[in-house]
């Protein structure tokens, strides 16, 4: 009886919000739009319109999806901390945090979808009406645990908002086994993704044992960054205030992912490059191009550069502590990941071809602009989330049918997610 | 079969709109502005051009040809037919060959013989870089004339490297060159193919007779299978192959050379719709210096047994375990 008023009070959360709210959604909606029309462009003249080739067969698209399979995956892994120890200082960042895995894992999906040539034929995935190649097929495996995360993500954080919003507590045996089940699960959708390319001895560049728990590790540094720059600004723009000792405790877990991150980076380089061999070639165009093709050298070599800076100025006790400094070093962080496991990943698994030609690949105007159209979808996702979340979070918004005054719903809080110290302390921003 | 709908549309659409786009044209205009206009034209165009298709009256052979379509559309993967479903597919695709592209086309669905497994075995020392091979792979397995697509590589070797990284596919001059070798690449059609392994729809499989062959309407084009290839003999359609109607191969195989759509994944089939009748592969044939040897492994007295068993041969980057049925020898 309450699902009918908790859409509508849904729907009119995410329709209501000031100007800049306004200006913030138009204007991802416009990216949107043109990302659409880029997309409606690929569907008519096929994959001809972006940069990729049958040397560098997979580009933007999918270097997307590995680097956001990350951001979805290390959102959870705040969860672990939150559900299940009970640690309340991190109770009011794991809601946002499911908030970024969902839409992180609904920009993986269409960035999959964007980048298959028959979309159309995609009814052939589905187990029963097609052929599931699995357990053979890691794209198989991949398939099932991204669909099964974002299930997960969704009803949980579903389950748990509804019930504050119809008064009750939610009940701890209903949604913590499957808490525990999101948490092992957001490790395997790194490690499938990762075992994708690493089980192809075709690319000796992605074949490597190491890769793995180097995709682990970038996404333990880049999803907690995330989420501290997302904690950053709820904290600031709305009532929804987050304790102190969250944002220390993500920044430590950020700044021991982001060492762990460089040291199998350099781990790597050292196998790489100390006696280089024929495997080693497409690192080698990686870092330091190969006769004269050297399009992503200065790409790797900048996103290392900030990785080192944001990782240093972390492990200065001051500028950790700082709420600006730390924004700033998250920021560098999540752009550095981005672009080292993004295209810094992808592409040289491709260059030179397994016959040795080298095709070099650049991402033409609709790719780009595909590319900007999913992540405006995912931030217009992320968004709409935290808006209904956040009002239902803190009581503002409850079903009409509740007649209790709006103070009882302290009452009903579940210990797992109240605040310490309340009322909250603030973090200083200014 | 989208690319035929723009130019029509695109040339009715001043018809229609008569005025305004005579307005449209009168005013100066920049390439910027232009380009714009043009593609939201070709949009709408296209779309009007589409959704007043089913209001005209449909004639007979629009409503068969929105049925063929349809009925292609939702049939399964061609290992898991029947032979009726077999059949009827077939049909369709051939009545839409001629439909579309107004060409006929036989396409054979035939199995592999029992006692056949096939292998290739090239010989370096004859091969002189003609490429008259990649010339009648493309008529003979219908390959995009617009995208030139090529199966076959033939790679320029300097005289004392066997390695092909330092080898050369692009040559454009005379051959043979003076101080080097041949080399041609295809698919090797794996013994233990990883392109198979990978495929998250079963549309890549290997046929009994050793030939891995791709389900062109049953592959969703992630191309999975490209990545996975240690001898990148995979090709997509990155736009939709264009070959023109008198220079099309009628004699085709399901599974072989009959027409790909954009979006999909293709690959040499030892050209399958030959081989499985007997005859050699289109390059073997047209090799001018017998540098190609192609047969029946399992037959004894086969030219390609007699090398395997006489010649020094060696297979690319054996160290992967695909086990290739392509060999190398020299004389």
């Amino acid at each position: 009886m309450h699902l009918g008023p908790f859409l509508k009070d849904a729907l009119v959360s995410a329709t209501t919000g000031g100007r800049r709210y306004h200006v913030w959604m138009g204007t991802l909606t416009a990216v949107i739009l043109a990302g659409a029309y880029a997309y409606s462009l690929q569907l008519r003249h096929g994959l001809s319109v972006t940069g990729m080739n049958d040397h560098v067969s997979w580009g933007l698209y999918i270097s997307n999806f590995t680097f956001l399979v990350g951001l979805a995956a290390a959102a959870m892994m705040l969860v672990l901390p939150a559900y299940v120890f009970e640690d309340v200082d991190f109770g009011r960042a794991v809601l946002i945090a499911e908030g970024v895995a969902v839409s992180a894992l609904v920009m993986c999906l269409l960035f999959v979808v964007v980048d298959i040539g028959n979309p159309l034929a995609s009814w052939h995935l589905m187990p029963g009406i097609g052929y599931l190649n699995w357990p053979r097929s890691l794209l198989a495996w991949d398939v099932i645990v991204l669909n099964g995360y974002l299930a997960l993500n969704l009803l949980i954080p579903a389950y748990i908002l509804y019930s504050r919003y119809t008064g009750r507590s939610p009940a701890k045996k209903k949604y913590l086994p499957w808490m525990y089940l999101a948490v092992m699960w957001a490790v395997s959708i790194h490690l499938v993704t990762a075992f994708l390319l690493a089980g192809l001895p075709a690319r000796p560049f992605w074949n490597t044992a190491l890769l793995g728990p180097r995709f682990l590790a970038s996404a333990f540094t880049a999803g907690p960054a995330f989420v501290i720059v997302l904690l950053f600004f709820i904290n600031r723009e709305t009532r929804y205030t987050i304790a102190e000792g969250a944002f220390g405790k993500l920044a430590v877990i950020t700044t021991v992912a982001a060492q762990i991150n460089l040291v199998m980076l350099g781990s790597e380089l050292f196998y790489k490059f100390y006696s280089p061999t024929h495997h080693g070639i497409n690192a080698k165009y990686l870092f330091f191009g190969l006769d004269g093709h050297n399009a992503l050298v200065p790409w790797i070599w900048f996103a290392i550069g900030l990785s080192l800076v944001a990782t240093v100025a972390l492990m200065i006790h001051p500028v950790r502590r700082s709420p600006r400094w730390l924004v700033t070093a998250c920021i560098l962080l999540f752009v550095g990941i981005w672009i080292e496991k993004g295209l810094g990943l992808v592409i040289p698994g491709f260059v030179p071809s397994p016959l040795g030609e080298i095709v070099e690949y650049t991402p033409t105007l609709v790719e780009l602009g595909v590319t900007a159209g999913i992540w405006a979808l995912g931030l217009f996702v992320l968004t709409v989330l935290v808006k209904v979340a956040l009002p239902i979070e803190l009581g503002e918004v409850r079903s009409p049918y509740l007649t209790e005054a709006p103070g009882a719903y302290r009452v009903v809080r579940p210990r797992s997610t109240r605040p310490r110290h309340d009322p909250v302390r603030p973090v200083r921003t200014r | 079969m989208p690319d035929e709908r723009i130019p029509g549309s695109a040339s009715q659409a001043p018809a229609d709109g008569g005025p305004r786009g005579r307005s449209i044209l009168d005013k100066p205009v920049n390439r910027r502005w232009a380009l714009t206009v043009l593609a939201g034209g070709i949009a709408a165009g296209a779309a009007a051009a589409g959704a007043c298709r089913p209001l005209s009256a449909a004639s007979e052979e629009e409503k068969e040809l929105k049925l063929l379509a349809w009925r292609e559309y939702i049939k399964g993967n061609y290992r898991h037919m029947t032979e009726a479903e077999r059949a009827e597919t077939i049909a369709r695709l051939e009545r839409l060959a001629q439909m579309q592209r107004g060409v006929d086309v036989r396409i054979q669905a035939t199995d592999a013989q029992p006692g056949v497994m096939f292998g290739y075995a090239f010989n370096i020392s004859k091969c002189k870089g003609f490429r008259n091979c990649i010339e009648a792979c493309i008529h003979e397995n219908n390959l995009d004339r617009k995208a030139e697509t090529q199966y076959i590589r033939i790679f320029e070797m300097k005289d004392g490297v066997v390695d092909l990284d330092h080898g050369d596919a692009t040559f454009q001059h005379e051959v043979p060159a003076e101080g080097h070798f041949y080399m041609g690449t295809q698919c090797f059609q794996c013994a233990d193919p990883p392109c198979v392994k990978v495929c998250p729809v079963c549309a890549t499989w290997q046929e009994p007779d050793g030939i891995t062959v791709v389900d062109y309407d049953w592959c969703i084009g992630c191309r999975y299978c490209m990545a996975a290839c240690p001898y990148w003999a995979r090709r997509f359609n990155w736009a939709a192959p264009e070959v023109p109607a008198d220079q099309v191969n009628p004699n085709q195989h399901y599974l072989g050379n009959r027409a790909r759509k954009m979006g999909v994944v293709e690959k040499c089939t030892y050209c399958i719709h030959r081989t499985r009748q007997g005859r050699l592969p289109a390059c073997a044939e047209a090799c001018p210096t017998g540098a190609r040897v192609f047969g029946n492994l399992l037959d004894p007295d086969s030219e390609i047994r007699w090398v395997l068993a006489n010649k020094k041969i060696f297979r690319l980057k054996e160290d992967l375990k695909t086990e290739p049925r392509f060999w190398y020898f020299t004389d």
